[in-house]
């Protein structure tokens, strides 16, 4: 059924629905992978249960040579491989898309679409002939698919060859069946299936682009800025960001003569423990962080509290997933923006950074070290399970050797010798920031007491008010301070002048970026700012001040980014207009420009050409 | 105010120890607890014990969590950095502080509200993972700050102040430590100077995690008649299986015990111990027997004191992990940050 339709080459989306538990990933990551070596860029996602085996999963990869990286919505090929979700699947389909389809079994016609093409390959039969072991029944009948889309598609065998050849690299045993199980699939797709009209040609779109998870990113971030006590408790999306850390550990900070680790990683016995060592270790100068997700954030409370007015270095790296409570643990969400801005109880401010790609959670993840040790205090950096978990295409990372870990206010055994006034809590030049010691320095100046409690700037216990007054001041002062130097907002403006602009920010981006060109393409122009941080920099409020009508883009049902602005900014609620995405699945352009040129429309903005017409 | 500066006008002709430093060089603050508490006394038996070991001050952190106990370390080691933290969660401050800088002491102060309740999960952790610390529970069996509700090592059937009998079963923390893997695992009483202060010295010679219950009455709410944490009650009931004397190399030994009863126990640095014991055949090295003896003599009644384990070739956290000797925090880029070569050749592996 060769489609008269023009063949779509490079842009369509492609999605394997499997059973979690059957080998699926590596096959279906193998796919994606061979098509980035072909030079077209893809931006695969998973949408796993919150399970081991036997649930549904998928694998949606969007293949894309304009470089688009959100995810798209609709589906153009559906290799559906679980009876489970079948009729959801094959809703899913755009019609005139495709069904790839286990036919071993025949199927009644009322389990199809008319305006799908329906393409069955007898994969049960095939390994069940070809295989007697039940376990490579199973992961060979993946591996078999993939050879039949490379041949459908028109994919370069020798690039889905070579990956596996890396793959299996010093375990030659495997090497060879999966090779074997590649061609049969494609032996099969050559002589039984129809050509279709989506395919993938080489392309020279990916250039120096790197494919790489962001909690590994963030993780590869917290070593180059000096991470070296992770304290962690397993928690769903963020647990590959601590593996990632020990990982990349093993390989990077092992002292070369004696053998010995440079980092300690504790798996605590939860996430109370967790922040509890990255406190005391904050607290002795060594640089540490924690990784965790909303639930985590709810148990560290208290003691982020603690960090905060008693001003110790930590960074917390919260992998957002779907809330309140268990919420939808494996689905993506920036939903905890309010709960980590004001984390604690009493009056508290904490210092956010908002990663767009695995590229700034490398950055940040390093940044926050020095941010922590300068500002002394907790810093956030809130990657979701968007960014956190799935492979995504990004600029190689990159380093400068000249870098010099910014230490902070630390006095030393000799400033303290020579005479040098230490208060604890004593701003000496307006920053907001005192001087500390580390535990141990000097026999007998520069000890204090670290304590929850009020105290003065010599840090003496106190109850009074007006030492109360002076201490919370100060912090505010320290968070004016930290607005010069967090990560500033980007802006991307309009090819025209407009009045109309929109925030955004986080793994939100890619999906804005391309909703940006699509409204762009209608003759609705829009400004666009990407917010980096919290507390917010001037820019930002500039960038509301010189709009008339303003969007924030977000992925909660609070319009959490939005409230922040609101309330820190002094913005009329009114000038704000949220455009909000929360089913536990990632933004995409269709939705973010559906929604804005519909509330472009109402607010009768008019499309520039038809003014001109 | 619960902080009262105390003068630093010291005596001229005070006793120095080895290093030079008085004992007035390791008193703190003025105590703000209650006239005769039991606590105070062991804040006095710390300095004794840090002073006697000639132990830099500021070598020493100290760590704490809520209570009346947690706010001890104000009143002793005014040189040393201290952190009061939060209710129940000192143990975890005190990993992570003992992960940045493994040169320094540890010395953790809890109480019996703070670790047997809210905190018995990290102090629990804390011990199963061989934290090099002494971690000293000042046990009296009641909340004193909040004013006189049980705690959870309260005996069942023991009387609270108003007259409330307690229906709960006990929690023996020395118990739990036994289990637990501690390496050291003593008991002292506050009012019991003379063995609780060589207890405190060979715990924070120690190398491993050292666990130190000390009885410790509330004189305002837990010292009454039908309380079993009184200073009455615990002298008449107390069952002491040793009684410690600490002895270190430049000592002169003195052997005035009766042999058979006296057992020395050399630790890792060359300092000894000496067991002198009371009961001949308690062996503090069986793990297995403390327990067995432990709960037997709870039994009888007894509330038994003394040295109760010791691991004499303790391994510890840092030892688990095989961190490097430098403390963490004083690493630089050099050896933290693998530099843009590392990078690029990352970058490499991911295209």
């Amino acid at each position: 059924m060769p489609s008269d339709a023009p063949a779509r080459i490079n842009d369509f989306v492609i999605k394997f629905s499997n059973v979690n538990g059957s080998g699926s990933a590596s096959a279906n990551t193998l796919f994606a992978k061979s098509i980035m070596r072909m030079g077209v860029p893809v931006s695969p996602r998973n949408i796993f249960p919150s399970n081991i085996q036997g649930l549904p999963t998928w694998y949606e990869v969007r293949v894309c040579e304009a470089g688009y990286l959100g995810r798209r919505g609709g589906v153009d090929f559906m290799v559906a491989m679980n009876p489970q979700t079948w009729d959801k699947d094959l809703a899913e389909i755009e019609p005139g898309g495709y069904l790839f389809y286990d036919s071993s079994k025949p199927l009644p016609k009322s389990r199809f679409r008319d305006d799908v093409h329906t393409i069955g390959m007898p994969l049960t039969q095939i390994c069940n002939r070809t295989y007697s072991d039940p376990r490579e029944r199973q992961l060979f009948k993946n591996i078999i698919y993939v050879g039949a889309l490379s041949a459908m598609l028109g994919m370069d065998l020798a690039e889905v060859e070579k990956l596996i050849g890396e793959q299996y690299k010093g375990k030659e045993r495997l090497l060879e069946p999966n090779i074997k199980a590649l061609h049969m699939g494609r032996d099969y797709a050559l002589e039984h299936l129809p050509r279709i009209d989506l395919a993938v040609r080489r392309a020279d779109a990916v250039g120096e682009k790197i494919f790489l998870e962001g909690n590994s990113a963030a993780a590869l971030g917290a070593v180059y800025g000096g991470a070296t006590v992770a304290a962690w408790y397993p928690i769903t999306p963020s647990s590959s960001l601590a593996e990632a850390f020990a990982r990349h550990c093993k390989r990077l900070r092992h002292d070369p003569e004696s053998g010995k680790a440079r980092y300690a990683i504790v798996q605590a016995e939860d996430e109370l423990a967790s922040i509890g060592m990255v406190i005391g270790a904050g607290w002795n100068g060594a640089r540490a962080f924690t990784a965790t997700s909303g639930p985590g954030i709810s148990l560290m409370q208290e003691f982020i509290g603690l960090a905060y007015f008693a001003e110790i270095p930590a960074v917390i790296f919260n992998v957002q997933r779907g809330g309140p409570s268990t919420g939808m643990p494996t689905r993506t969400q920036q939903a905890d923006i309010t709960a980590c801005a004001y984390a604690s109880h009493g009056d508290t401010k904490h210092v956010l950074l908002l990663p767009e790609d695995p590229k700034e959670c490398f950055e940040m993840g390093a940044q926050a070290f020095d941010l922590a040790d300068r500002l002394q205090t907790p810093i956030f950096v809130m990657l979701d399970l968007d960014i956190g978990m799935n492979e995504r295409l990004c600029e190689p990372l990159a380093w400068d050797d000249s870098h010099r870990y910014d230490r902070g206010k630390v006095m030393t055994s000799e400033e303290l010798e020579a005479g040098k006034d230490f208060g604890r809590y004593l701003d000496v030049d307006g920053d907001g920031i005192a001087y500390r010691t580390y535990p141990g320095t000097h026999p007998t100046r520069g000890a204090y007491f670290t304590r929850g409690t009020t105290k003065d700037r010599y840090a003496r216990y106190s109850e009074t008010g007006p030492d109360y007054v002076d201490n919370v001041q100060r912090l505010l002062r320290k968070l004016e301070t930290a607005k010069e130097l967090v990560p500033a907002p980007h802006l991307r403006p309009a090819k025209r002048a407009t009045r109309t602009g929109v925030i955004y920010y986080g793994s939100t981006s890619p999906a804005m970026h391309e909703a940006l060109d699509q409204l762009e393409a209608q003759g609705l122009d829009l400004d666009a700012l990407r917010v980096r941080a919290f507390p917010f920099s001037d820019d930002v409020s500039e960038f509301i001040a010189d709009h008339d009508r303003l969007f924030v883009v977000e992925q909660n049902r609070d319009a959490q980014l939005r409230s922040l602005l609101v309330n820190e900014c002094v913005i009329d609620p009114a000038r704000l207009v949220p455009i909000l995405h929360f089913d536990g699945t990632p933004i995409t352009a269709r939705f973010i420009a559906g929604e804005i040129g519909q509330q472009m429309k109402a607010m009768n903005v008019m499309p520039l050409r038809k003014v001109v017409q | 105010m619960t902080y009262l500066a105390k003068p630093k006008l010291h005596h001229p002709g005070l006793d120095k120890n080895e290093r030079g430093y008085t004992r007035r060089d390791y008193e703190g603050a003025i105590s703000t607890l209650c006239a005769g508490c039991g606590h105070d006394s062991i804040s006095a038996a710390i300095i004794q014990a840090c002073f006697e070991l000639d132990l830099p001050p500021h070598r020493i952190a100290k760590l704490s969590g809520i209570g009346c106990s947690s706010k001890t370390p104000t009143y002793f080691l005014g040189s040393s950095h201290g952190f009061n933290s939060v209710h129940g969660r000192m143990p975890s401050v005190l990993t992570g502080a003992n992960l940045a800088n493994r040169d320094l002491i540890y010395l953790g102060v809890s109480g019996d509200g703070d670790s047997a309740s809210i905190g018995f999960g990290q102090f629990a952790h804390s011990l199963r993972r061989g934290v090099n610390m002494v971690y000293v529970v000042e046990n009296n069996g009641v909340y004193g700050l909040t004013k006189g509700q049980f705690s959870a090592t309260a005996d069942k059937g023991s009387k609270s102040k108003k007259g409330a009998i307690n229906t709960d079963a006990p929690i023996d923390l020395v118990g739990m430590a036994l289990q637990l893997g501690a390496t050291f695992i003593a008991r002292g009483f506050s009012g019991d100077k003379a063995q609780l202060v060589p207890l405190l010295k060979a715990a924070l010679l120690h190398r491993g995690a050292a666990f130190l219950d000390i009885i410790s009455p509330c004189v305002a709410f837990n010292n009454h008649v039908g309380s079993t944490k009184s200073y009455d009650y615990v002298r008449e009931h107390n069952e002491a299986v040793n009684r410690l004397d600490f002895v270190s190399p430049r000592s002169e030994i003195m052997a005035d015990y009766e042999p058979g009863s006296v057992e020395e126990v050399v630790l890792h640095d060359g300092n000894a111990i000496r067991l002198r014991k009371l009961h001949t055949d308690y062996d503090p090295h069986d793990r297995i027997g403390a327990m067995n003896y432990l709960q037997e003599r709870q039994a009888a009644g007894e509330v038994v004191t003394g040295l109760l384990y010791l691991d004499t070739e303790p391994d510890e956290l840092h030892a688990h992990l095989g961190t490097v000797a430098t403390p963490f925090n004083q690493l630089g880029e050099s050896e933290l940050c693998p530099g843009s070569a590392a990078l690029q050749r990352f970058n490499a592996s991911l295209r």
